[in-house]
């Protein structure tokens, strides 16, 4: 029974596109075609050739791509740009074209029944030649508009999609789709290989370009479900940006971390744990960036690599501000216990910030993490991008096991909330908020320790003051009330002593 | 010398092979009288010469002379459209 058991289950082929394998649940179905479609523009031919590239690169697995649509020579220079040298796995006897694209001032004729028995001998001819396993093509849709009788193509196509599995090969097979939801592709493709299906949309909302991949179906094999972000990265090409697969699996840790002031390290019960998301929220000017830097030099200070994402300020900006406070982060940046990076928002999506932030974090290998802020990214994409992102860095970032501290402004000096605060409040484990309080006539700073997982914490809301040796933390605002939600309210000293007294036991 | 060179690539010996082998064999030697040189050539024998000439579709014919160069397709049995196609006035 369990021999059957075996010969049953679709099995799997690592595709090796990062983050694809993930959401396939392991890869492609081996020995079966994968029908690709997208509209035009959305990355079918960058997956086709990955797909190949990958095999050869990580698996030694030859590959046969089949062009329809444009000329051999022109997808070796195109791919070029994102670091594959086509040309030299021709070379090396890894790689085959089956160039099947129009010919130009070509003009073909049609008398009579026909196959595509050529193309078919060409494509055995060329898997037998480099040991192909894998087989891509691009794009079916093109095909139609070559030879224009549809029902002979359709049983060619499925004729050839049945000799590829004899063949035992994993295939690509691309598709053109005229809209990003609707049909499946044009001219019925998905008819003849509709066991699996993957779709590519290059959206456009609120005026930026997303693009995203769903596995629409996998016949007899499980899959991730739903449309995940992916980007394109010169030298790597599709990296896929795979959500629920990072998510809830985090360890946590006990050890605790110094917070880089002696007073807050009071307020949390003895500091941050070592693999905790710390986000800070306030209001422009509150002293998010003071606290990030003493964040940072606390890190320091006890051994730590500390590595800053930074989207507001630029580098010099922040070392003259840590300067300001004693704090020399030119020289520690010198010794490698510290590296600062700073981007402004706007040169990239958010997809590819999220990857480039990965791989710093992956390179650098840092114990703490900062981000200032966070919430700056939010004016590079959409909400649900952002949504996304903000999940994607937190898991990431734990994952790691490293500490992180985010910061979030808040859009309203007084009180207020951000998106920020919205998208990750569940996901973070301890929220610092930072608040002006308006007193008599006069703009002073709040600060509390909202929540803190896992931890007792001071629930007071203290007064805290900035001047060149950096936050200092006092005394709790004892008769106002009303501070988060930024309608103040002065309340008399008697009112106090009588509230306090009703906890009193 | 013969002035008309075609060349015919079919996949083995099946009913259609056969069937465009003989429709070309009558439409020249019926309609046209002329001297020809035909090279008939199995793909499954010879997989590269079908790689050389990007044949997808088979059987197809390729007249290689006189020019223009014209790539039938299909078992030539539309006389009329291959003998137009063929564009053969000169012969």
């Amino acid at each position: 029974m369990k021999k059957v058991d075996k010969l049953m289950r679709v099995e799997k082929l690592r595709t090796g596109i990062a983050g694809l394998d993930s959401l396939a649940n392991g890869g492609l179905p081996r020995m079966r075609s994968t029908l690709v479609s997208g509209s035009s523009g959305s990355a079918k031919t960058v997956l086709a050739v990955q797909f190949l590239a990958e095999g050869i690169r990580q698996f030694n697995e030859g590959g046969v791509f089949v062009t329809f649509e444009e000329p051999a020579s022109d997808i070796r220079m195109n791919m070029l740009s994102l670091g594959w040298n086509i040309q030299q796995w021709e070379d090396e006897n890894k790689f085959a074209f089956i160039d099947a694209s129009p010919q130009p001032g070509e003009n073909v004729i049609i008398s009579g029944d026909y196959d595509l028995g050529g193309l078919l001998v060409r494509i055995e001819h060329a898997i037998k030649k480099v040991k192909a396993t894998r087989v891509s093509m691009d794009s079916l849709s093109a095909i139609f508009t070559q030879l224009q009788d549809s029902t002979v193509i359709r049983r060619e196509l499925y004729r050839l999609t049945f000799a590829l599995k004899q063949m035992k090969m994993t295939s690509i097979m691309t598709a053109e789709r005229l809209t990003e939801y609707g049909d499946i592709a044009r001219f019925g493709v998905e008819e003849f290989v509709s066991d699996n299906v993957i779709i590519l949309r290059n959206l456009l909302e609120a005026e930026k370009r997303r693009r995203t991949i769903e596995i629409l179906k996998f016949r007899g094999a499980i899959h991730q479900k739903g449309e995940y972000p992916f980007t394109i990265i010169p030298g790597e090409g599709i990296t896929v940006i795979p959500l629920s697969d990072i998510e809830l699996k985090q360890k946590s840790s006990t050890i605790r971390i110094h917070t880089g002031n002696d007073e807050l390290n009071k307020m949390t019960g003895g500091g941050f744990f070592r693999d905790s998301i710390i986000l800070v929220s306030g209001a422009t000017g509150n002293g998010k960036t003071l606290m990030v830097t003493e964040f940072i030099n606390g890190g320091v200070q006890k051994g730590e690599k500390c590595l800053l994402f930074a989207f507001e300020e630029s580098r010099e900006q922040l070392f003259r501000n840590a300067s300001g406070w004693n704090f020399d982060f030119e020289k520690l940046e010198s010794e490698g216990k510290l590296k600062v990076v700073c981007v402004y928002p706007e040169v990239a999506g958010l997809e590819d910030h999220f990857i480039r932030m990965r791989n710093t974090i992956d390179v650098f290998k840092p114990n703490r993490i900062a981000v200032d802020s966070l919430s700056a990214l939010e004016r590079v994409s959409t909400e649900k991008g952002y949504r996304e992102f903000v999940i994607g860095i937190t898991s990431f970032i734990k994952d790691r096991e490293a500490a992180g501290m985010f910061t979030s402004t808040t859009p309203t000096l007084l009180g207020g909330t951000s998106i920020t605060e919205a998208h990750i409040s569940t996901i973070t484990d301890t929220i610092i908020l930072l608040r002006y309080v308006e007193m008599m006539g006069e703009m002073r700073r709040g600060l509390t320790v909202l929540k803190m997982r896992g931890s007792m914490h001071d629930k007071d809301i203290r007064e805290f003051t900035i001047d060149g040796n950096g936050m200092h933390i006092g005394k709790p605002f004892r008769s106002i009330t009303g501070i988060l939600s930024g309608a103040v309210h002065h309340i008399t000293s008697s009112e106090v002593d009588r509230i306090s007294g009703l906890f009193q036991t | 010398m013969a002035k008309l060179k075609l060349r015919l690539y079919v996949t083995g010996k099946t009913a259609q092979s056969e069937r465009a082998i003989s429709n070309l064999r009558e439409i020249i030697e019926k309609d046209l009288h002329s001297k020809y040189m035909l090279e008939i050539i199995d793909i499954l024998e010879n997989p590269q010469l079908a790689e050389d000439e990007k044949i997808i579709a088979t059987p197809t014919l390729l007249k290689e002379l006189p020019p223009p160069l014209r790539k039938i397709i299909g078992d030539l049995s539309d006389k009329e459209k291959v003998l137009l196609s063929l564009d053969l006035k000169n012969i």
